[in-house]
């Protein structure tokens, strides 16, 4: 078995056994890089050179019996909206091609500090706006799982890293489902934290309301401590919580026999794929047999809540995105004459048909005439959409529905139609609206074998007790333990 | 409100972002699309519902008067499209 | 036809912060260009603010100062616009929760006392510096961001001045105000201090307001009285063609003395503003605006007020003292230890202040303390030197910042009142001025005053005056 099939715990563990040195890993890493990445293009850069500088590093520390970090030797991606010091940061954009950022985000300093390596930066829907990783601006990205297929996006190609062993963990931002959706449909396990828990410092913003940093990874303990790793108070980001950040992996084990689970009516509703209705449905028995109650509830304005979210995230991305104009970094078009037509053309050339779009809907929903209308009511909905989880809380310790309504679509397929792309996030826009914490978790297959995933949604800060009703499913499964096979002829797994 | 010509043009400079005549027509269309979808809002009464800005509820965060260390200039002209001498570089403005 | 004229005024001011609203970049005003710029400032990819907490509590303590309700929920929002010295293409200001509103400052004109209405006090960061090179045919601007991100405090009065004269006591109130409170060094020409006018026209006795034209690139304050008078002389030119005065923002020459139009209300910025995610939100309690309101000293025009009915100063003199802070906190601290108001005013107004002018002192750093003046004065009134010598003294004292005592029996310089010392001297005087002596006989009594300053003159000015007169009078008059 390939060193880079295991999870990040047994890598780290043979690591500092002994058994096996960092630059093994890396090195066999991007020996499977070389060999599979042509076919999943998960990555935008890749940092072999200062990672295997890094293993060393390592090596070194473990031969000298230093005190070594939580994450030694670990090779983890990261997605390309989060600023590294010295190595590029695109956001899968034309305007940031070449950017080289001055400054390591927070989660990236955590990462370092706890020893990871970092292999590179990953591909998604240019500043993560997509659910498909179509809309990069410099490759897509496929499904490990099916070529053909999508990965999911904004964070396809983190998921598809890690699902295609590319990377052994990763990390994604999540703004409207981002890390979920392309977990679920890349059959890996993807959490998005409570707003606030992971400091925002360095990921390049997109709806400063709604993002927040994520894991993706190959089991629910990996994901226990990535997310600890990376969580915690950050004086450099205001909205980042104070809250004391547990150890998740301990006592991730814990009995949930009196759990009690709370289902949406509204998310098992019209256009919800079959397959998908099924593997969440065999999953709730799995739930129920370990002594959890399954409770009907409802969450009445989730309707509502793509709604919500496109002029919100979208009225804060027209004023985030304000910043690429060609002044201080990133790409200036040539042929301007004045210093609007400089800043015109630029953003022309620059974005995207989706960023230009949803630049243009957020100036839209903040003109003068139409505040009121649009971003302001969007904003008393959302009070509403909270106050649906709040309600809901009261009677159950977590709720659990489908991650997406359908396992991963054709390459091509829905690109033409934004509405309808928008909707295949209808599941998981309403945690970031309520800044709620969500795991999402492999829960089956469809009849295509496409991963389905399963999203378990909790209150503000109990990422451990979802972290542990998440381990409670894996530990009865295996749908996390399995791989896509590659019909590549040279891939050897 | 629908989406018409003069409308996205408005938003398109609001933005600065400069469309050709055949996006002008696509941008028209599938931003029409999403705000006829959106306005399923207006069916909600949220008369006295007061609007949700800040997911989590906190406030007074701040930082003491202290100084930090400036990035150094060299470092920050390398990221710049144009510079020239210790300055940022921008087509002439005109007041 | 006759008009009545409607003035406000926009200030933005710099506050004294040691750094940045959102980052630890330093303020200092003057450096290298773009070397006071980080990734915060600059607005990179990925950067958030954190807002200082002293610009924040400069900005409420000048919002208690201008009488305004505090608005004790407050929050930041986007004010967006594209500009190059604007590195995030918006300005983090207030908009829809300003901190304080409805407030109000008193400005005096002619003796009277007038109420200027303040339409609300906020906080937002100032923006970079743009350059345009004097090249003849240069296609290009430079930018430095050394000023982006330094705290900028707005104050908006209502339109309540109706002339001149307001326009100039509500400036220099608000600048006083400004320096009292120690929040900004009001240097207009460093771009700390700045103010924007806007002007209408009416008819006499109408109510509704003339159309409102915006004036902007005021860099000092002759050049708003200027431009408002301008501005006042161009609107009367319309309205009596019957024309409507267009509304507009316009921006002032100050070489050519005039104004242009810079752009009509229909060109008007789409600011689009909403609340900042970045920063939370202040909630002010009871308890903190207590402590910042104990931080505030008392006013300039209620000083100039104290100073003249509880201390008995004339209105010149009250007015001079509190023109600085600095001045007004050096007289009263004399004053608190020994009650000679008028003394300790004439000493600060004609003598410090002189000093000050020809050494060319920091009037913040002044080489004498007030207990150095206290013991002067009580050395003059004990009659040991002349009040002549006095002058010397403190002159001495400016220079070296030595105590008076000191200075005195260094330059043996106190009085003598040694009775038997003077008696000698006029014995001398007196028979070598016989003919003094018979004229104050015969009844001239300037005869006297020539024999005093002869004694005097013999003594070197160290005797003491009352005895000179005393004993002469004494001898001559038997």
């Amino acid at each position: 078995m390939r060193l880079i099939k295991s999870t990040a715990i047994q890598i780290k563990d043979k690591i500092v056994s002994g058994e096996i040195q960092a630059k093994d890993v890396v090195r066999s890493l991007f020996e499977w890089i070389r060999e599979t990445e042509p076919n999943v293009q998960a990555y935008i850069t890749l940092n072999e050179e200062e990672a295997l500088k890094k293993a060393a590093e390592i090596d070194k520390k473990i031969e000298n019996n230093e005190q070594i970090g939580l994450l030694a030797g670990v090779p983890l991606a990261i997605k390309d909206n989060i600023c590294t010091k010295n190595l590029y940061t695109t956001c899968a954009s034309k305007i940031l091609k070449d950017f080289i950022p001055l400054y390591d985000a927070f989660v990236i300093d955590r990462l370092k500090e706890e020893d990871a390596i970092i292999i590179g930066k990953t591909n998604l829907d240019e500043f993560a706006m997509g659910s498909s990783t179509e809309n990069s601006s410099y490759k897509i990205t496929c499904n490990p799982w099916n070529f053909d297929c999508v990965p999911g996006g904004s964070s396809g190609g983190s998921a598809a890293a890690v699902a295609s062993d590319l990377a052994v963990m990763a990390l994604g931002s999540d703004t409207g489902g981002s890390v979920r959706q392309p977990a679920a449909l890349c059959g890996i396990v993807g959490v998005k934290p409570t707003y606030g828990r992971v400091s925002r410092y360095g990921l390049v913003a997109f709806g400063s309301s709604l993002d927040q940093i994520g894991t993706l990874t190959k089991d629910v303990k990996d994901a226990a401590l990535l997310l600890k790793v990376i969580s915690g108070n950050d004086l450099y980001d205001t909205t980042s919580a104070r809250e004391p950040v547990p150890d998740y992996i301990d006592g991730i084990d814990s009995s949930i026999s009196d759990l009690r689970i709370g289902i949406p009516r509204e998310y098992f509703a019209e256009g919800l794929n079959c397959d998908v209705l099924k593997a969440v449905k065999d999953a709730l028995k799995v739930y129920e047999r370990l002594g959890a109650k399954i409770i009907d509830i409802s969450l009445p304005h989730t309707e509502y809540a793509v709604a919500v979210y496109y002029i919100i995230a979208n009225a804060e991305a027209s004023s985030n995105l304000a910043r690429y104009d060609g002044v201080r970094y990133g790409f200036r078009a040539s042929n301007a004459n004045g210093v609007i037509s400089m800043y015109c053309r630029t953003r022309s050339e620059g974005f995207g048909n989706e960023v230009k779009r949803r630049i243009m809907l957020g100036n839209y929903a903040l003109s003068a005439g139409y505040y009121d209308a649009y971003y302001l009511k969007a904003s008393k909905v959302r009070n509403l959409i909270k106050s649906d989880f709040d309600t809901a809380f009261k009677k159950v310790d977590c709720i659990i529905c489908p991650t997406s309504p359908i396992p991963a679509f054709k390459i091509g397929e829905r690109a033409n139609n934004p509405l309808e792309m928008y909707l295949s996030d209808i599941y998981t826009i309403p945690a970031n609206l309520a800044g709620i914490p969500g795991i999402s978790i492999p829960c089956g297959f469809s009849k295509e074998v496409l991963p389905i995933g399963m999203q378990i949604l909790g209150q503000h800060f109990e990422e451990k007790k979802l972290l542990q009703i998440a381990y409670a499913f894996e530990r009865e499964t295996d749908f996390h333990l399995k791989k896509p096979v590659f019909k590549v002829s040279s891939a050897k797994i | 409100m629908g989406m018409d010509r003069k409308n996205i043009e408005y938003i398109a400079h609001l933005s600065r972002i400069e469309l050709m005549v055949n996006e002008e027509e696509m941008f028209i269309r599938q931003l029409s699309d999403i705000l006829s979808y959106v306005n399923k809002l207006n069916k909600i009464n949220t008369e006295n519902v007061k609007p949700l800005v800040y997911p989590l509820n906190m406030s007074n965060v701040f930082r003491d008067d202290e100084l930090d260390e400036s990035s150094s200039r060299e470092e920050v002209l390398s990221n710049a499209p144009s510079t020239m001498g210790f300055f940022f570089k921008v087509p002439k403005v005109i007041e | 036809m006759e008009y009545e004229v409607v003035i406000g005024l926009e200030t933005h001011a710099e506050l004294s912060t040691i750094t940045k609203l959102f980052c630890g970049c330093s303020t200092k005003f003057g450096s290298e260009p773009n070397t006071q710029i980080c990734p915060v400032c600059l607005g990179m990819p990925g950067v958030l603010p954190v807002m200082n907490r002293k610009a924040f509590e400069y900005a409420l303590k000048i919002a208690i100062t201008l009488n305004c309700d505090i608005n004790r929920f407050t929050n930041f929002d986007r004010k967006s616009y594209y500009y190059p010295d604007l590195p995030k293409n918006y300005q983090i200001s207030q908009n829809y929760s300003n901190l304080g509103i409805n407030g109000y400052m008193n400005i005096e004109v002619n003796n009277t006392i007038k109420k200027i209405h303040i339409h609300n006090v906020h906080l937002e960061e100032e923006a970079g510096k743009l350059i345009h090179p004097e090249e003849i045919g240069a296609d290009y601007s430079l930018v430095d961001f050394n000023r982006a991100g330094v705290p900028l405090l707005e104050i908006v009065s209502c339109p309540d001045m109706r002339n001149i004269d307001e326009v100039e006591s509500y400036m220099q109130t608000l600048r006083k105000i400004l320096l009292y409170t120690g929040v900004s060094d009001c240097k207009m020409q460093e771009g700390s201090l700045r103010f924007e006018a806007s002007i209408s026209l009416r008819q006499k006795g109408s109510e509704k307001l003339g159309n409102r034209v915006e004036i902007k690139n005021l860099n000092s304050m002759k050049s708003v009285l200027r431009a408002v008078e301008y501005e006042i002389k161009r609107q009367s030119i319309v309205l009596d063609k019957g024309e409507t005065v267009a509304r507009e923002t316009r921006l002032w020459d100050e070489v050519a003395e005039r104004s242009e139009r810079m752009r009509s209300k229909e060109e008007a910025q789409d600011y689009r503003y909403f609340p900042e995610p970045d920063l939370l939100p202040v909630f002010i309690d009871e308890k903190w605006l207590n402590i910042i309101r104990d931080t505030i000293p008392e006013l300039p025009l209620a000083r100039k007020q104290r100073f003249m009915e509880t201390l008995k100063l004339s209105e010149y003199d009250a007015c001079v003292l509190t023109e600085e802070k600095v001045l007004a906190d050096f007289f009263e601290k004399c004053v608190n230890v020994l009650n000679r108001p008028k003394a300790f005013c004439n000493w600060i107004i004609n003598d410090l202040l002189r000093e000050v002018k020809d050494r060319k002192l920091d009037i913040h750093n002044l080489p004498i303390q007030p207990k150095q003046l206290i013991s002067l004065v009580e050395i003059v009134e004990k009659g040991t030197i002349s009040s002549t010598i006095a002058k010397e003294v403190f002159s001495e004292m400016v220079q070296t910042g030595k105590d008076p005592q000191t200075i005195i029996e260094e330059k043996k310089l106190a009085q003598i009142s040694d009775e038997s010392l003077i008696e000698a001297v006029i014995e001398k005087i007196i028979t070598s001025n016989p003919e003094a002596i018979e004229d104050y006989k015969k009844g001239k009594k300037n005869a006297l005053a020539f024999l005093i300053g002869q004694v005097m003159k013999e003594m070197k000015g160290k005797a003491n005056p009352k005895i000179v007169n005393k004993l002469l009078k004494d001898k001559v008059g038997i």
